[in-house]
């Protein structure tokens, strides 16, 4: 062993150097140049930063579109999901609270119109996305609260809408916080 | 739906067609020939000059055993005290404590081992210099460790009868300058220019729409997720791993980070058949594993992308699969998918939470840990694999009345003794570990440490039990993932787990060089019409069989209690 010793804390001093400061240190020199010169992308509303664009954030007024569920309360000093088990009879409690508190914001939904992921808690607690369906589902409470036409919220969203990658592959998506800023700057 | 499950195989082929190449450059590397990352060699020659090591002298099989645990010691001597101090250092811009000296020995331990169990959370338990300077390193040189010890087992298969086997110091160091650095920096270019964090700021604070104020944790974080993925560690910058969306912000960080993860260990087995000329023997193996992924994969997508039967039963519609605990991004496919090959592999990463997948998911997820051998961790996913090929060859052997030979080497009772005692190792310390818990939790409920075993379930009943079950299954197979319900954050966890991982990396390692190096050394007999083959169909088929029907004795009373009894009260 101690023939092996002192190469090994040498070896390891070195590698220290490359693996742990040089190779940091050169991605953070290249991602300067990428968007948001690698400190996240932020989106700015009314010349005020609001938010960054892949970190959700809470909306609970009526005039906004939801985001879903977070078991941390969108913090995003921290991260988490609620780690419930599917059969966990207070976890389907918590369930059964937020579909009536959905329904009973959104008068002119059925319950079986409701989709899964606004019921339910995202892994991070800061899914910045809806899927189109859960998109739509609201356009009827934001236009009662803000007295506009479905038809024109149904267009903000599909604007708003990104298509899966290449058009084939993953699913659809509705960035939530880009779709509000969008809600307050329509006139 | 369509999209992503198209998204999930167009994944899997990218892998295939990246994971060709890259076995020949391996191979080329190893066998010293002229590559494109010659740049390297100057300063690969300046490290063994200042190390004070001589890259060209043979090492035997217990000389590479030797100088792996040695520098192996150094490191995990090295991490537990800046773990320990790691408050009083500096780049810790978000003002976070040091860790206890129970926590310090479970992470240090974890990620010496290709492990990344986390029993903290990245964003408050943390500093940037803990970050890079322990756990980033260790996930770098914890990979080469891995792939070193494969590479001294692949000159053992390839020389007659030898007991030289390589430089140890030689092809570890060639695997990080040649291997694992050059495509993390890839990688996280990729991640960076996606939405990943780079810099070295700290937390940003923002007023949102509906005037929240609220804090962004950030960091440099790109150049972390490459080599989490690309070594098979998974330990995550952020608390909930590839979830967070800077982590892995969108669909193409999502297949990067997929790609990245599995490709070395498919490259390795395609490597295995170039590097000792026996392609056939390669791709039987590879068919193996295959076969066996895709037997756990099924189940896993079908059943997330049908959706949790307690909620459908409340009348609300799962057109996008079972979400709790998943991302809109990804959806169930790709979850699904995800959550497979992270157990198989021995990565442990998620891009959602295993704790609230449907039980099938579940007992797929222990399943691919209890085999931990279909591809498998870098190196050391062939390396368990090698251990149950040794067992069809000696069970074979006594079928057909016939001398177990492999490679040309005859199997005798040493070898047959130590793969005996490795396939044994890992359900003995899987159940006793799951016991002991079990027990503690049952007859000690108050005990006073920092989470009471009363508070350690996040879910009643059999999911409760899975949960213990989980986190030993993930600490032997040196996988790292968790039902991360499971209040792990304490004096007894951190501990048991700690002796665990020690134990599940370091003999499966030990073994298997052991038993090539002693194989290597004994008399070359040509094959003959009296040879069993080992590169047939049959033979992978019978490899097949040795595999299952091991895990299935050993893990099903465990599995009956957990999963399988969650899956019949809920559906």
């Amino acid at each position: 062993m101690k023939k092996y010793l002192l190469p090994s804390v040498k070896l390891t001093v070195l590698l220290l150097v490359l693996l742990a400061g040089i190779y940091p240190l050169f991605i953070a020199g290249i991602a300067k140049m990428a968007p948001g010169k690698g400190g996240g992308v932020t989106v700015t509303h009314n010349g005020k930063v609001v938010g960054y664009e892949n970190i959700g954030q809470k909306f609970t007024d009526d005039k906004y579109f939801w985001s879903r569920p977070s078991a941390v309360d969108y913090n995003a000093a921290g991260s988490g999901g609620s780690n419930k088990a599917p059969g966990n009879p207070d976890y389907l409690k918590t369930v059964a609270e937020r579909t009536d508190t959905f329904l009973a914001h959104n008068p002119d939904v059925k319950k079986a119109d409701i989709p899964a992921e606004l019921v339910t808690a995202s892994a991070s607690g800061l899914d910045p996305h809806l899927s189109p369906a859960a998109a739509y589902v609201q356009i009827a409470r934001v236009a009662k609260a803000r007295g506009m036409a479905p038809e024109k919220l149904k267009q903000l969203v599909d604007a708003n809408t990104q298509a899966p990658m290449l058009g084939m592959f993953g699913p659809s998506t509705v960035n939530v916080l880009k779709l509000n800023v969008a809600l307050d700057e329509l006139k | 739906m369509t999209t992503e499950i198209l998204g999930v195989i167009a994944t899997y082929g990218l892998t295939l067609l990246l994971a060709w190449p890259l076995a020949r450059y391996i191979v080329k590397v190893f066998k010293g020939e002229k590559t494109w990352s010659d740049f390297m060699a100057p300063m690969e020659r300046l490290f063994f000059k200042i190390s004070g090591i001589n890259p060209k002298e043979e090492m035997t099989w217990k000389e590479h055993l030797k100088a792996l645990l040695t520098i192996n010691l150094v490191w995990f001597v090295y991490a537990f005290f800046m773990l320990m101090f790691q408050d009083k250092l500096p780049l810790n811009p978000d003002g976070n404590p040091g860790q206890s000296a129970d926590l310090a020995f479970n992470t240090a331990i974890s990620f010496l081992v290709n492990c990344n169990l986390q029993h903290y959370s990245g964003e408050t338990g943390m500093t940037y210099l803990t970050q890079l300077f322990v756990l980033a390193f260790l996930q770098f040189v914890s990979a080469a460790t891995g792939i070193a010890a494969l590479i001294v087992v692949f000159k053992a298969f390839k020389e007659k009868t030898t007991t030289k086997l390589g430089n140890f110091w030689d092809i570890f160091l060639k695997t990080n300058t040649r291997i694992l650095l050059p495509f993390c920096v890839i990688i996280a270019l990729i991640l960076a220019f996606n939405g990943t964090p780079a810099s070295f700021d700290g937390k940003d604070t923002v007023v949102t729409m509906q005037g929240d104020t609220v804090n962004v944790s950030r960091g440099p974080a790109a150049g972390f997720v490459a080599i989490k993925h690309l070594g098979t560690n998974g330990g995550g910058w952020f608390g909930v791993n590839s979830s967070h969306p800077l982590e892995n912000p969108n669909y193409v960080t999502w297949m990067t980070e997929m790609v990245a993860q599995v490709v070395i260990p498919i490259a390795m087995v395609f490597a295995l058949g170039m590097f000792i000329n026996r392609r056939k023997f390669a791709y039987v193996i590879f068919g193996v594993m295959t076969i066996g992924m895709i037997c756990l994969l099924i189940p896993t997508m079908m059943a997330e992308i049908n959706g949790n039967p307690a909620i459908a039963h409340m009348g609300i519609q799962q057109a996008t699969g079972a979400m709790e605990g998943k991302e809109v991004r990804f959806g169930p496919a790709a979850t699904g998918y995800w959550s497979t090959v992270t157990t198989i592999i021995s990565t442990g990463s998620v891009c959602g939470f295993h704790d609230s997948t449907m039980p099938m998911t579940g007992m797929m997820e222990l399943l691919g840990m209890m085999l931990n051998c279909f591809y498998g961790g870098c190196g050391v996913g062939i390396l368990n694999y090698y251990i149950f090929i040794i067992i069809a060859v000696f069970i074979s052997g006594l079928m057909v009345g016939r001398t177990p030979e492999l490679m040309g080497h005859k199997l005798e009772a040493r070898e047959v003794k130590i793969a005996a005692i490795i396939t044994l190792l890992s359900p003995f310390l899987i159940l006793a570990g799951t016991a002991l818990s079990s027990w503690v939790l049952a007859h000690h409920p108050e005990a006073n440490w920092a989470v009471k075993p009363s508070a350690w379930l996040n879910n009643p009943g059999y999911h409760g039990f899975s949960e213990m079950l989980y986190e030993y299954t993930s600490a032997n197979a040196n996988n790292g993932s968790g039902f991360e319900g499971l209040g792990d954050g304490n004096v007894f966890w951190n501990v048991s787990t700690g002796f665990v991982l020690i134990l599940g990396r370091y003999l499966p390692i030990i073994g298997p060089l052991a038993i090539a190096g002693i194989m290597a050394s004994k008399k070359y007999i040509p094959e003959s019409a009296g040879t069993l083959r080992t590169d047939s169909i049959t033979f992978g088929a019978m490899t097949f069989a040795v595999i299952v029907v091991l895990t299935a004795l050993s893990y099903f009373p465990a599995l009956a209690l957990g999963p399988i009894a969650e899956y019949f009260s809920l559906y």
